[in-house]
């Protein structure tokens, strides 16, 4: 058994040699959840053909010559989506060689384009695939300016072709970062945010009369022009704020720039403000279990403020602000199962089962303007799949089968090599490192 | 060293009750005015004591026992602070006490997290709190992490509420070899750190090997640099150990010296070591080296690849002190994998659920559960209450507590946590937490939710967390 098994990159080329066209999979028997916030039905049936979501639901019908994947017993759902993550960025954290998350020396801010930089090979990538997370949000971690950079959506396929969408949005820093980061004050991060889509709005008049090397421009060319679309609404712009006071001053950005596509990141005090957030039809991304006063900008954070803004009519999906946002996207279910934990809870608020699984997988996905693309089981999303052997949010499951567009994904990672070879500790006749 | 004398010189001259306090008992017990010598046994002593509680009996209540016992529709009484009495429904029921139904509910031991920096590095995360590492060199076993301690850290709180933790060593960080000593709390908010302490528990001795020591003081171009480096210094540090212990034990006059009274307790085996490691081959070395001192390491800490080396844990009778899934943050995490916990416990070596995390504290359960399935996934069937030792009994002998609190025995501490549900449920939350018999949490009675000092007034004080 061990000696047949291949190296995952060996692996990688026998799961590109298999195309995904002109193919259709049935899976059928197991209970389904298509990820839209509706509560899973019995004896569902999932249809994939050439890489899509062609039908899901109870009593569809499975195509003649389809391949069927019998999942009796099992739970479906559509592949994960972590809402906020640098999963794709980092291999090793604090070995700076391995993580593309941010560029402390360098001259440039709003054009940083985290999709050159995504490792499909990453150890983490197949680590958090085989646990059911198919796509990411990635987002860049910034550091000279409270513009981050332009972040992706990746998927996690065993593939050389990991970008969904790149450039899908911009990252700003406006709270306690973004102050730190502008000099030191809240103004000077808010003045630096409009002089920089000021300048971004002379540079989209007159391209070549923007002379980025200027002592008095803030923006070199390079930033000044990924800012453009932004300013004019044609990219989304994802606002890491937390306090009340920074998410109400975030949603004011859009009396001076109207056309301002917003996505609130953090959050942690959104319950607060959360009838102004839904007001403003912007969705958030939030932690959901960060309930500690980390700084003084989340003081009112409560495991309570995912389910509260969900109550207030606030879309909200669930990604990773602490612990390693680039390793541990795979704690997505515990996340969302929390979620549902609260609803026990005396004076908690909650989410319903099917609302915590649409915020790990619709809702990071329409927060991003992917949502007619990924994160469901609706017809004509990708045929992003997983089977679990038990409910998928609870800690004792897992994976058993996962899709990506339609193509079967190897279940093994580096991890599982490392099980494998020391289920039992003592070297046998040859030392462990023979045992591959 | 002299600057740490005239340091200790200054502190005696103003009468600092640490020099002046004649000690209370032991062989050590000489005033410390007529010997120099002469150590004061407990000159932080704990003032905790128990909150009233009231004689309470659960029953219907699906408990494991913290030993591996699992009991359905079982009964615990307790009063005074002690178990009374715990067994199946036939036990007796006293009458005039408190009775609580725990139908479809779970009882346990509360959690004890043997590795938390809470209080030391408290929230907020803000510099002026940032107590847990004395990184001005790399031996500094004469501080103690105790002096660091913050009472009033809101996450005592989310601890107890959200994690049913009961009590929990807290330690100093991991960037010098010699971090300090740790100490034993109950998580019980007080206004001081002695209004935490865990009567008689012993100290630790806060130990790291690896990345933090040399990274530090590498980039300072001091030594250690490198691992050769830091297994060095520490064992140029236990020579000199064992000379002062030698000196100490004879009953030789010699200036007190903080770092050294420690180090001569470990030597003593009254002090516990507990030691930051993550490699396999890194561990192998720090047993040699215990064995080359004659001191014991009691655990290691984060001790990711304890797998690889479990047959040689287990022969050393050395506990490990583990999360569940945490891997590849740096280069010796690297090799970090899910079975972890689970392939420990099945080679017969003691296995520990730890957090070192404000957030990880407050869901140890479900770390464990996460170990749980991944061994059963690969056949290790590690039946529920079995793998409750890791939260409970077996940080509690690992602590030198175990004989006071971690199981539910009669006799011992009533540290109890109930539970809404199976508690390696992601879908279960402690609803009451009782600590030596009171009532410390409930989760139907807002009242008995403690807000710390610091959320006091604020926004969100009081709220369900």
């Amino acid at each position: 058994m061990k000696r047949a098994s291949l190296y995952l990159a060996a692996t990688l080329m026998a799961s590109l040699s298999i195309p995904a066209m002109a193919q259709t999979i049935a899976i059928t028997g197991g209970k389904l959840a298509i990820g839209d916030g509706g509560e899973p039905v019995e004896n569902g049936t999932v249809v994939i053909t050439n890489g899509k979501v062609v039908a899901a639901g109870a009593g569809v019908a499975v195509p003649a010559g389809a391949q069927r994947v019998d999942a009796t017993g099992k739970w479906v759902t559509p592949g994960l989506v972590s809402g906020f993550s640098r999963v794709g960025l980092v291999e090793v954290t604090y070995v700076s060689q391995t993580n593309d998350s941010t560029a402390e020396k360098s001259p440039f801010s709003a054009a940083l384009d985290v999709s050159t930089a995504i490792n499909p090979l990453a150890n983490p990538i197949a680590i958090s695939r085989t646990s059911g997370i198919t796509r990411a949000v990635v987002v860049p971690e910034g550091a000279g300016s409270v513009f981050a950079g332009q972040g992706a959506v990746i998927d996690l396929g065993a593939d050389m072709s990991p970008i969904t969408k790149a450039q899908a949005f911009q990252y700003v820093e406006l709270g306690e970062t973004g102050a730190k980061r502008a000099g030191g004050s809240r103004p000077a991060a808010y003045l630096l945010f409009r002089t920089s889509l000021r300048e971004a709005q002379d540079y989209a008049r007159n391209p070549a009369a923007y002379d980025g090397r200027s002592k008095d421009s803030i923006l070199t060319r390079a930033d000044a022009e990924a800012l453009v679309p932004v300013v004019q609404g044609k990219t989304p712009l994802m606002v890491h704020a937390e306090s009340a006071r920074d998410i109400l001053a975030a949603l004011d950005l859009r009396k001076e720039f109207p056309a301002l596509k917003l996505i609130l990141a953090g959050a942690s005090e959104g319950w607060t403000v959360a009838s102004q957030i839904a007001a403003a039809k912007v969705p958030v991304i939030a932690g959901g279990l960060e309930d500690l006063p980390a700084h003084f900008e989340t003081i009112a954070a409560t495991q309570s403020n995912v389910g509260r803004m969900e109550k207030a009519g606030v879309m909200v999906a669930l990604g990773m602000f602490s612990g390693d946002d680039g390793l541990q996207v795979r704690v997505a279910t515990q996340q969302a199962g929390n979620m549902v934990a609260l609803q026990k809870v005396p004076g908690a608020t909650g989410l319903r089962w099917g609302q915590a699984l649409r915020a790990i997988s619709s809702a990071p996905a329409e927060a991003v303007g992917l949502g007619d693309r990924i994160g469901s089981l609706k017809p004509g999303r990708a045929g992003d799949v997983v089977i679990w052997d038990g409910d998928p949010l609870e800690l004792e499951s897992a994976p058993v089968a996962v899709w990506i567009d339609g193509v079967a994904q190897p279940m093994e990672n580096r991890q599982t090599k490392l099980r494998d070879r020391y289920a039992s500790p003592a070297p046998g006749v040859l030392p462990k490192a023979y045992e591959h | 060293m002299a600057i740490r004398l005239t340091h200790m010189a200054l502190l005696c001259a103003f009468g600092v009750a640490a020099c002046a306090a004649p000690a209370k008992e032991g062989p050590k017990s000489a005033s410390a005015k007529d010997n120099p010598s002469a150590e004061p046994a407990d000159p932080y002593p704990s003032t905790y004591a128990p909150y009233p509680g009231q004689p309470t009996v659960v029953r219907n209540v699906t408990i494991f026992d913290g030993e591996g016992g699992r009991i359905d529709n079982g009964v615990i009484f307790f009063v005074s602070g002690k178990i009374s009495s715990i067994g199946g429904p036939d036990t007796p029921i006293p009458a005039d006490v408190a009775v609580f139904d725990g139908t479809g509910k779970y009882l346990t031991p509360g959690v004890i997290d043997i590795h938390s920096h809470l209080g030391d590095y408290p929230s907020p995360s803000v510099d002026a709190l940032s107590d847990g590492n004395e990184m001005t060199s790399p031996v500094t076993p004469d501080v103690w992490a105790e002096h660091s301690i913050w009472p009033q850290d809101p996450g005592f709180s989310r601890a107890l509420v959200n994690g049913g933790v009961t009590a929990l060593q807290i330690l100093p960080g991991s960037g010098n070899l010699f971090g300090g000593r740790g100490v034993t709390l109950k998580n019980v908010y007080a206004r001081t750190m002695q209004g935490m302490k865990f009567p008689g528990a012993p100290y630790s001795l806060k130990m790291a090997c690896g990345e933090n020591p040399k990274r530090v003081y590498g980039e300072r171009n001091t030594k250690p640099s490198t691992r050769m480096g830091n297994i060095a210094v520490d064992r140029q540090t236990w020579i000199k150990a064992r000379e002062y212990q030698k000196k100490r034990a004879e009953g030789k006059e010699q200036t007190r010296d903080l770092a050294m009274e420690t180090l001569a307790d470990v030597l003593e085996g009254k002090i516990l070591v507990h030691n930051h490691c993550y490699r396999a081959d890194e561990m192998a070395n720090v047993i040699d080296m215990s064995k080359e001192f004659g001191y014991k390491v009691t655990a290691f800490h984060h001790a990711v690849e304890s797998y690889k080396i479990a047959d040689l844990l287990k022969a050393n009778g050395i506990c490990s002190a583990m999360w569940a899934d945490w891997y590849g943050f740096k280069m010796e995490s690297y090799d970090g994998i899910r079975e972890n916990i689970a392939l420990v416990h099945n080679a017969g070596a003691c296995a520990i659920v730890h957090s070192d995390d404000e957030n990880g504290i407050q869901r140890l359960n479900q770390e464990a559960a996460k170990a749980i399935a991944a061994g059963r996934r690969m056949g290790i069937n590690i039946p529920d209450e079995v793998a409750w030792e890791w939260l409970s009994y077996n940080p509690a002998k690992a602590m030198g507590i175990g004989d006071r609190t971690g199981s539910l025995k009669v006799g011992k501490m009533a540290d109890i946590v109930l539970w809404n549900g199976n508690p390696f449920s992601v879908y279960t939350r402690p609803e009451k937490v009782w600590i030596d018999g009171a009532m410390m949490y409930d989760a139907n009675d807002p009242k008995k939710r403690p807000v710390s000092d610091f959320e006091l007034g604020q926004i969100g004080a009081g709220d369900v967390k």
